[in-house]
């Protein structure tokens, strides 16, 4: 505000009302105010509100040519969007009753497939058209006007009159005297505060109790299943190929670490192989088995490239050598992926000969220790 | 109150009585007045926070429409749907609302989607906002604070994202989940507590979606609604900050009043909003989640890529080195800490502090309402320029394995193009963007001080050719230019100062008369005979009908 009321306090307990709220209707009578047009009152309580309106580009004649092709314009728009609107509608309801039904098929490419586009279409047009009029409406109907309003920085009476309303507060409280008060609040204050917080330790567990981090489901003698629980020999495989596999227990292949690839390694490959050290005996012939959670964020790497032995993690491209006891040697992943010690059972299934020797998944702080 | 009703020039209407009445009881006239007559400045680039608030808008329409259908449990269902595909497939009832969201509700896929696309949009026009904010030097004093909550909001909004793509529990979004989980454990110290705090346990558990859920549409929005609020309040008080131009200084603000241009305005771009993201919704596909499958921990699809906002810390991850660290006491920090945690952490903290920061280096704490041309602050725009192609890098190689298959190159060289990019890159782009700065500087006082070259060559009496030059105002003894630089665009084109009259209004054909235009012009006594007028355009644009841009016009240096 630019005008500042001057005028003293409130009247005591006098029954008649005060001056009226606001404006300076002082020094501006009713009949004053009623003799002037309403331009001039516009200005006039624009100025109060510290705004100058410098200059007005009048809209286009009335009557005109460029105005009557401007509102000609302007009204399309609007109307289009209307329509569009009740373009909408007649999709959004006619599905399944005078058009064809609106629920897709994957096999449809008729009506269905083009509901949702054409819902889009519709509303988006109607929505956006009628954005395009009062844009349209705004350039060229509208007079331009520029104007110009101060910036006020913050009156020093403000500051000085609110510092001592504020300060005289604190000051009649008398805290700064009364020190049991002061302390007592804080102690009240953090006890509170603490005992608010104090819920949220429902949230907390211990990650450490039993060690669900470094543990699966495998264990001696559980089978090595696929996701349609069916055993695997020794045999079923070609020499190259991996396949996915998952502890014989309930639920397991839906464990979040439990997923293992079984790979069968050819002969070339076998050759080459360089197993970790103390993991020499952990594959089974010519088969191997890593867990396929990486060990960087753990996601599933499932790439096999045969000819390089490499398996890639699509998340952030870890790649790991399965020759080399699945080292990583590229990208971000600093552990080789563990590998599952596996044998055969009398019956002739694969079936792990224990736990992983390691944590599964991505790297923590603790890992080491437990 | 009664001297109101029964004083002169009391409204005879019925609208005006009601007015009265209204006001009889509120009293709001005045505030109503002083709000409608706030002057707001007139540029594009202040639109792109109003973007921001739009897209939040139909977000929260589009989402509270989602929340009829869907159902946050990672409980197992057999899916028995309409879309064949996926009938009697175990999955996760999550999954299963999302999949009958999109096929069995009529107009539930084109809901879901906007409600994407308009996420997508938010995050994108804050990015965009801020930036305009950032090379402006619109975050000066007085306006740190709301530069604070803006960062504060960016990062709330990031979080909305993240917590909103993992809800519909589909293969891709599963994967995400499984890395922020790895995410939080690669935390030293307490990140198998955190974990274990966010989780309920070991990944995934039960309770993750239904937490995830209540954060995305309660806790989140509620701040993200809150500081909204707080953000706009103090825009209100502040006022808006505006380029240098004619009649504009520290201490006005020159535009239209709120009532009723730029509510039309404001309006207007609300609905084009609206519309576009609700055509994108409907004509542009985004997370089919039907095609990727129910989550499952042992299946992962090749290219899986977040949405784009995140796509930075994935290329972060990506180009990270193997690098965990071993502590004594075999204890490790793991790589996977640094390129997600440290990274992020790190740059929304130079971000939010940078207000500061920049204060300490130029010791200039005075208060500025006034903006600057990027130009004119070369170090702040280069280090900008720096950051987007830090920012810019990362972002490519979370793509990387994208453009390996695409272009046929080796994704090794593409990390490693990541790599020695993200060091190499940016000091370049510092020092190039300092150099077009300066050279910008350059040109602008050289058209100040010898004016605009004509494109007309002179053949002097003794044989020397030369490029007539207009100057932009008076000449010293020399010829030379005696206006001063201002902080505002210099016109460089003689167009732009009326060397041609402006275009004939029509699209097909002309709807007046070239002449009729000629003469108003000259009426108007605009262009290069009337160097002194100074007075006030609507706006400086020359796009405004081609007239001269007096916006452009150099001034005197002010206060």
């Amino acid at each position: 505000m630019s005008t500042h009321d001057t005028r003293p306090g409130s009247s005591g307990g006098a029954d008649t009302p005060g001056p009226l709220h606001g404006g300076p209707d002082d020094d501006y009578t009713p009949e004053q105010l009623a003799a002037m047009p309403r331009e001039d009152l516009d200005r006039l309580g624009a100025r109060y509100d510290g705004v100058e309106v410098l200059h007005v580009d009048p809209g286009p004649e009335p009557g005109s040519r460029l105005e009557k092709r401007a509102v000609r314009q302007v009204g399309l728009v609007f109307t289009l969007a209307g329509l569009s609107a009740f373009a909408f509608v007649v999709v959004y309801v006619g599905s399944g009753w005078f058009f064809p039904d609106w629920q897709w098929d994957v096999t449809e490419t008729g009506w269905s497939a083009f509901f949702t586009p054409l819902l889009g279409l519709t509303m988006g047009l109607a929505l956006a058209l009628v954005g395009v009029g009062l844009v349209l409406y705004t350039k060229k109907l509208l007079p331009h006007e520029t104007a110009v309003q101060d910036k006020h920085d913050g009156s020093h009476f403000d500051r000085v009159t609110t510092g001592a309303t504020l300060v005289g507060g604190l000051h009649n409280s008398g805290l700064a005297r009364r020190k049991l008060i002061t302390r007592s609040l804080g102690f009240m204050g953090g006890g509170l505060g603490l005992m608010l917080l104090m819920p949220l330790g429902g949230l907390i567990n211990n990650p450490n109790t039993g060690n669900p981090l470094g543990r699966t489901s495998w264990a001696e003698g559980v089978r090595l299943v696929r996701n349609d629980g069916s055993p695997i020999r020794p045999g079923d495989q070609e020499p190259g190929s991996l396949e996915t596999v998952f502890p014989a227990v309930p639920g397991g292949n839906r464990q979040s670490d439990a997923a293992t690839m079984l790979i069968r390694l050819r002969p070339s490959q076998l050759a080459e192989a360089r197993p970790r050290e103390g993991q020499d005996d952990f594959g089974y012939g010519d088969y191997v088995a890593y867990s396929k959670i990486c060990t960087h964020a753990g996601c599933p790497v499932s790439l096999y490239e045969q000819e390089t032995s490499r398996i890639l993690c699509p998340c952030h491209q870890s790649q790991f050598d399965v020759t080399q006891g699945a080292k990583p040697v590229f990208g971000p992943a600093t552990r080789s992926l563990p590998q599952l010690p596996i044998t055969v059972d009398d019956e002739g299934f694969f079936v792990a000969r224990g736990d992983y020797p390691e944590a599964v998944g991505p790297t923590y702080w603790n890992r080491e220790r437990i | 109150m009664a001297a109101t009703a029964t004083a002169p020039g009391a409204p005879t209407t019925r609208l005006g009585k009601q007015a009265v009445e209204i006001d009889d009881r509120l009293i709001v006239a005045g505030p109503l007045r002083r709000t409608l007559n706030k002057v707001f400045p007139d540029h594009w680039s202040f639109l792109l926070g109003e973007i921001a608030l739009y897209s939040f808008i139909i977000a929260l329409l589009s989402g509270t429409y989602l929340t009829f259908f869907f159902d946050p449990s990672l409980r197992e269902v057999v899916y028995e749907g309409s879309y064949a595909p996926l009938r009697g497939v175990e999955m996760s009832a999550a999954y299963d609302s999302a999949l009958n969201l999109s096929f069995d509700v009529r107009g539930g896929l084109f809901m879901r989607q906007v409600h994407h696309w308009a996420a997508l949009m938010f995050v994108a026009s804050i990015v965009v906002h801020l930036l305009r904010i950032f090379f402006t030097g619109a975050f000066r004093r007085p306006r740190e604070t709301n530069w604070l909550i803006g960062v504060v909001m960016l990062v709330l909004a990031l979080l909305m994202g993240v917590t909103g793509y993992t809800l519909p529990d589909d293969l891709l979004s599963g994967t995400g989940l499984r890395i922020i989980s790895a995410i939080i454990l690669s935390v030293p110290v307490i990140g198998t507590w955190a974990h274990w705090a966010v989780f309920g346990g070991e990944f995934v558990g039960e309770l993750i979606i239904g937490r995830f859920y209540i954060a995305h549409v309660l806790i989140i929005p509620a701040i993200l609604l809150a500081l909204i609020a707080v953000h706009l309040l103090i825009l209100v008080k502040q006022k808006h900050t505006q380029f240098p131009g004619p009649g504009r200084t520290e201490h006005n603000v020159v535009g239209n009043r709120l009532f009723p241009t730029f509510a039309a305005k404001a309006t207007g771009l609300l609905f084009i909003v609206f519309g576009v993201i609700a055509a994108l919704g409907g004509l542009v596909q985004i997370n089919p989640v039907w095609l990727w499958g129910p989550y499952n921990p042992a299946q992962v699809s090749a290219a899986s890529q977040p949405d784009w906002y995140i796509l930075f810390l994935d290329g972060s991850t990506r180009i990270f080195p193997a690098w965990d660290i071993n502590l004594p006491g075999d204890y490790t920090i793991p790589a996977l800490f640094w390129p997600t945690v440290v990274v992020a952490g790190a740059m929304f903290t130079v971000l939010a502090l940078y207000p500061m920061i920049e204060r300490k280096l130029t010791g200039d704490t005075a208060s500025h309402h006034l903006l600057q041309r990027p130009r004119d602050v070369p170090v702040r725009t280069s280090l900008g320029m720096m950051g987007l192609t830090f920012y810019g890098v990362l972002m490519l190689s979370g793509g990387n394995d994208v453009f390996a298959d695409k272009f046929d190159v080796s994704l090794n060289a593409m990390i490693w193009f990541g790599r020695l990019g993200v060091i190499v890159l940016p000091p370049i782009a510092y020092v190039l963007t300092y150099r077009i700065c300066l050279g910008l500087q350059k040109h602008d006082r050289e058209v100040l001080e010898h004016g605009i070259e004509t494109g007309v060559i002179r053949r002097l009496p003794h044989g020397e050719f030369i490029e007539v030059h207009q100057p932009l105002g008076p000449v010293d003894e020399h010829g030379h230019g005696i206006l001063a630089y201002g902080g505002a665009p210099v016109p460089k084109k003689m167009n732009q100062i009326g060397g041609a009259r402006r275009a004939i209004r029509g699209f097909f054909k002309p709807i007046e008369e070239p002449a009729q235009v000629e003469l108003e012009q000259r009426a108007e006594g605009r262009g290069l005979a009337a160097e002194e007028s100074r007075e006030l355009t609507s706006s400086g644009r020359p796009s405004e009908g081609g007239r001269p841009s007096e916006g452009g016009r150099p001034q005197e240096p002010r206060d």
